[in-house]
């Protein structure tokens, strides 16, 4: 072949480099940046992610944004319902005189006899029922010495089932009674019966009384409900209580705010106590991998030796050496017990890690290149440990909460008043029949970080795995 | 093979009398003494006490009597109640919760090998999106909570009967155990389905099983005896410290169901820090989880042909 064509100095020039049609590029992304693009692509993960990061700001940040009382107590409001707003009466509740038989009726009717078979009439409410009081009064009986006052949750199914003996009126004039004792915005059954001097007692009387929420005008001035200046214009008036958004427990604390702090120290616990831990696996379980042969084993049997300590046993007995001063939550010793026990998990981890990278020809390479100890360990074993390490990290989180958890179930955890949500399960199931929420609620937030933790490490295990890399 | 036993048994003894040391040494840290829990007693009575449990001996000697006794299995008598001898506690106490730890073992092993055998069956489908979806619930919710809507769902349910089928607690009987093991097991269980679940995705894409298939063999058989024998080899790996958190975790279940296993007699022990029975119970305990992890490991070369222990070194 010839070549006829003929050539200029311009086909000698040499090419743009944009010009190669057959580069294929993409940016080149390190390990990190990989892993990051990977578990963005887990929706799961990433929603774990955004609930992490908003239960942290429920914790740390929006007590002060809003300022919550973790314990201050308000016996008036014990184990109350979530509710969003709740008004409250003001009264001024001054001593009953009640309402009399006129003594020419009474001497009438004394004289009369007591017939068993008759029934109390008449039996009615004065005024309006609220918590504070509610009055009862009712026609006299032909014969009675005294009434007996009952009080029911239930209607009365016969003489045997009136309730809560609530006491027997001291003269026969006397036909009304006052009841105070501990009402609650429910429906109550009175009852009423007369009592003859023989003992005989007559045919009962049931009254309903749903009593509204009211709340004396000397508690709403010490709860700062209202000012001193407005204690007689308030009077009959409603007032806002305080809002219990998620209730009251069984000393009337706010749960929306036991929650909060509650959660400072079971995720401060749930998160640093893994930290230290793995922190010490590294340093412990590096060494060993990296020094390896005889100090290797030896550090080993020992971490062996601490694994085989049952762990719920001395986590025990380490928070009770250690003891709780007054005033103490209790935290520390906590904190201290779990990284002196859950470090050799890591710490076994790390070391295996290291005896693999070891043996990896890139080592080798670099110490052939002649890189010093503290270059390999910093640049070569560090870096690449840590993706293993961050991953049992996120999981350990999940079995540092349940033990906070489980210890202060038990009651050897943080020490009251000190909120933490292991603690308030504890509180929360010895009402859980009756007021569910005090144990559903701090039951629901430690299952929602263990979640989200456990389904961040799933995601960050797949988004780390060189094995999957493709 | 013997030698390797007797190896491991050696290390066992060397655990145990390490664990032993440590709590005696973090038991007598702890401020007070065993006798400080009761009403004070004169100087003389005290002296009297003190000589009767030896705590009059200096610690050294306390704790070289106690090593001693140890090795003659007599653990002495208890602080806070009266006249008990710790052997006799755990003789009574741990049974209960020997037996509730085995059901519950058995329910979590059974459960996750099927569970997980099942989501793999069935993968990316709605079988098993569901099932991994209650083991992240499993996982997620702590026992206590699952113990006590265990009782509440006893409770329904014998509402809803109108007899009692299942007592709601208390021990005695096989229906007293069945709901507590159950709540004993799920964690365990939620674990083992996972496991069993990538164990058995592993084995379904190796070349033994697309032989048998592409030498015809039913699926049925490929299934139980390619498969499942195969995926089942880490279950049993983790089963030794399975059984560690099954008997450990059993504090729980026990406070709740007010079963008389040993667990609450250690909480108890701890909490008035009688000496005599919190060491009985942890070096008991300690002994018992290293023989189990120590059987485990035995097991595990029966079942798996291709580890020899004893031969492999490393």
């Amino acid at each position: 072949m010839t070549l006829t064509q003929t050539l200029t100095a311009d086909d000698f020039a040499p090419l743009a480099k944009a010009q190669h049609p057959d580069q294929i590029v993409r940016p080149s992304l390190s390990y990190w940046q990989d892993a990051w693009r990977r578990l963005q692509r887990n929706r799961r993960a990433m929603w774990s992610l955004y609930l992490i990061a908003a239960l942290l700001l429920f914790s740390y940040v929006l007590p002060f944004v809003v300022p919550f009382d973790a314990v201050g107590q308000d016996l008036t409001q014990i184990s109350q319902a979530p509710s969003l707003e709740k008004k409250s009466l003001v009264v001024d509740t001054q001593p009953w005189p009640g309402q009399q038989v006129r003594p020419a009726e009474l001497a009438r009717l004394q004289s009369a006899p007591f017939d068993p078979a008759t029934r109390v009439t008449g039996l009615t409410l004065v005024g309006e029922a609220n918590t504070e009081s509610v009055r009862l009064a009712w026609q006299p009986v032909a014969g009675a010495k005294a009434y007996q006052v009952y009080r029911h949750l239930l209607v009365p199914s016969g003489a045997t089932d009136l309730g809560l003996p609530l006491g027997q009126t001291e003269q026969p004039e006397q036909v009304s009674y006052e009841d105070r004792l501990k009402l609650q915005n429910m429906p109550y059954y009175y009852s009423v019966r007369a009592v003859a001097d023989t003992g005989e007692v007559s045919d009962y009387a049931t009254v309903k009384a749903t009593p509204r929420l009211a709340i004396s005008v000397r508690a709403a001035l010490s709860r700062g409900l209202i000012t001193a200046d407005q204690t007689d214009s308030m009077i009959g008036r409603e007032v806002e209580l305080q809002r219990h958004l998620m209730g009251t427990d069984y000393l009337g604390r706010d749960l929306l705010a036991r929650l909060v702090y509650g959660g400072q120290t079971s995720l401060f616990i749930g998160i640093v106590a893994p930290l230290l831990f793995v922190a010490m696996g590294i340093v412990y379980g590096g060494l060993s991998g990296y020094l390896g042969g005889r100090t290797d084993e030896v550090m080993m049997r020992f971490a062996d030796f601490v694994i085989a300590l049952p762990f719920l046993l001395f986590m025990i007995l380490f928070r009770v050496a250690m003891g709780i001063g007054p005033g103490e939550s209790g935290v520390t010793p906590m904190l201290i017990a779990m990284v002196l026990l859950g470090w050799p998990t890591a710490a076994k981890l790390v070391r295996g890690q290291v005896l693999q990278l070891r043996e990896q020809p890139f080592v080798e390479a670099a110490q052939l290149m002649g890189a010093n100890s503290r270059y390999l360990i910093l640049r070569h074993m560090l870096p690449n440990v840590m993706g293993v390490v961050l991953v049992s990290l996120t999981f350990s989180i999940p079995s540092a909460i349940f033990t906070e958890a489980f210890l202060s179930f038990i009651g050897m955890g943080v020490a009251p008043p000190t909120p933490s949500w292991g603690a308030m399960c504890n509180d929360g199931v010895k009402s859980f029949m009756s007021h569910p929420h005090e144990l559903l609620f701090p039951a629901l937030f430690i299952s929602l970080t263990v979640l989200a933790f456990n389904l961040l490490g799933d995601g960050l295990r797949d988004a780390l795995d060189a094995k999957m890399k493709g | 093979m013997t030698q390797f036993i007797f190896k491991r048994l050696l290390s066992g003894v060397i655990t145990i009398w390490f664990i032993a040391t440590a709590t005696f040494v973090a038991m007598h840290a702890v401020p007070g003494d065993p006798l400080a829990n009761d009403k004070a007693v004169a100087p003389e009575i005290r002296r009297n006490l003190e000589a009767r449990y030896g705590l009059d001996k200096p610690v050294l000697q306390q704790y070289g009597i106690f090593l001693s006794n140890m090795l003659h299995g007599d653990f002495g008598i208890s602080f806070t109640q009266k006249n008990r001898h710790v052997n006799d506690i755990i003789r009574e106490h741990f049974p209960v919760s020997a037996v509730l730890g085995v059901l519950a073992l058995i329910i979590a092993t059974v459960g996750g090998v099927v569970w997980g055998a099942l989501t793999a069956v069935y993968r990316d489908r709605w079988p098993d999106s569901v099932i991994m979806f209650l083991v992240v619930i499993a996982v997620s919710v702590p026992s206590f909570v699952f113990a006590m809507l265990g009782q509440l769902g006893i409770l329904a349910m014998n509402e809803w009967l109108g007899f009692s089928l299942l007592p709601v607690a208390g021990w005695g009987s096989f229906g007293h155990m069945l709901v507590p093991a159950l709540v004993l097991g799920l964690g365990t269980m939620a674990y083992l389905t996972r496991l069993m679940r990538s164990s058995m995705l592993e084995v379904t894409s190796a070349d033994y099983i697309r032989t048998a298939r592409a030498k015809g063999v039913s699926p049925l058989r490929i299934f139980f005896k390619h498969q499942l024998r195969n995926a089942i080899l880490p279950v049993v790996t983790v089963l030794g410290p399975s059984i560690a958190a099954i008997t450990t975790g059993g504090f729980v279940v026990e406070l709740v169901f007010a079963i008389p296993g040993l667990g609450r007699f250690f909480v108890q022990a701890v909490q008035q820090l009688d000496y005599t029975v919190i060491m009985g119970t942890t070096v008991f305990y300690g002994a018992f989880l290293v023989f189990m992890v120590l059987l485990v490991d035995i097991l595990y070369g029966f079942i798996d042909p291709r580890i020899r222990v004893g031969q492999v070194r490393g």
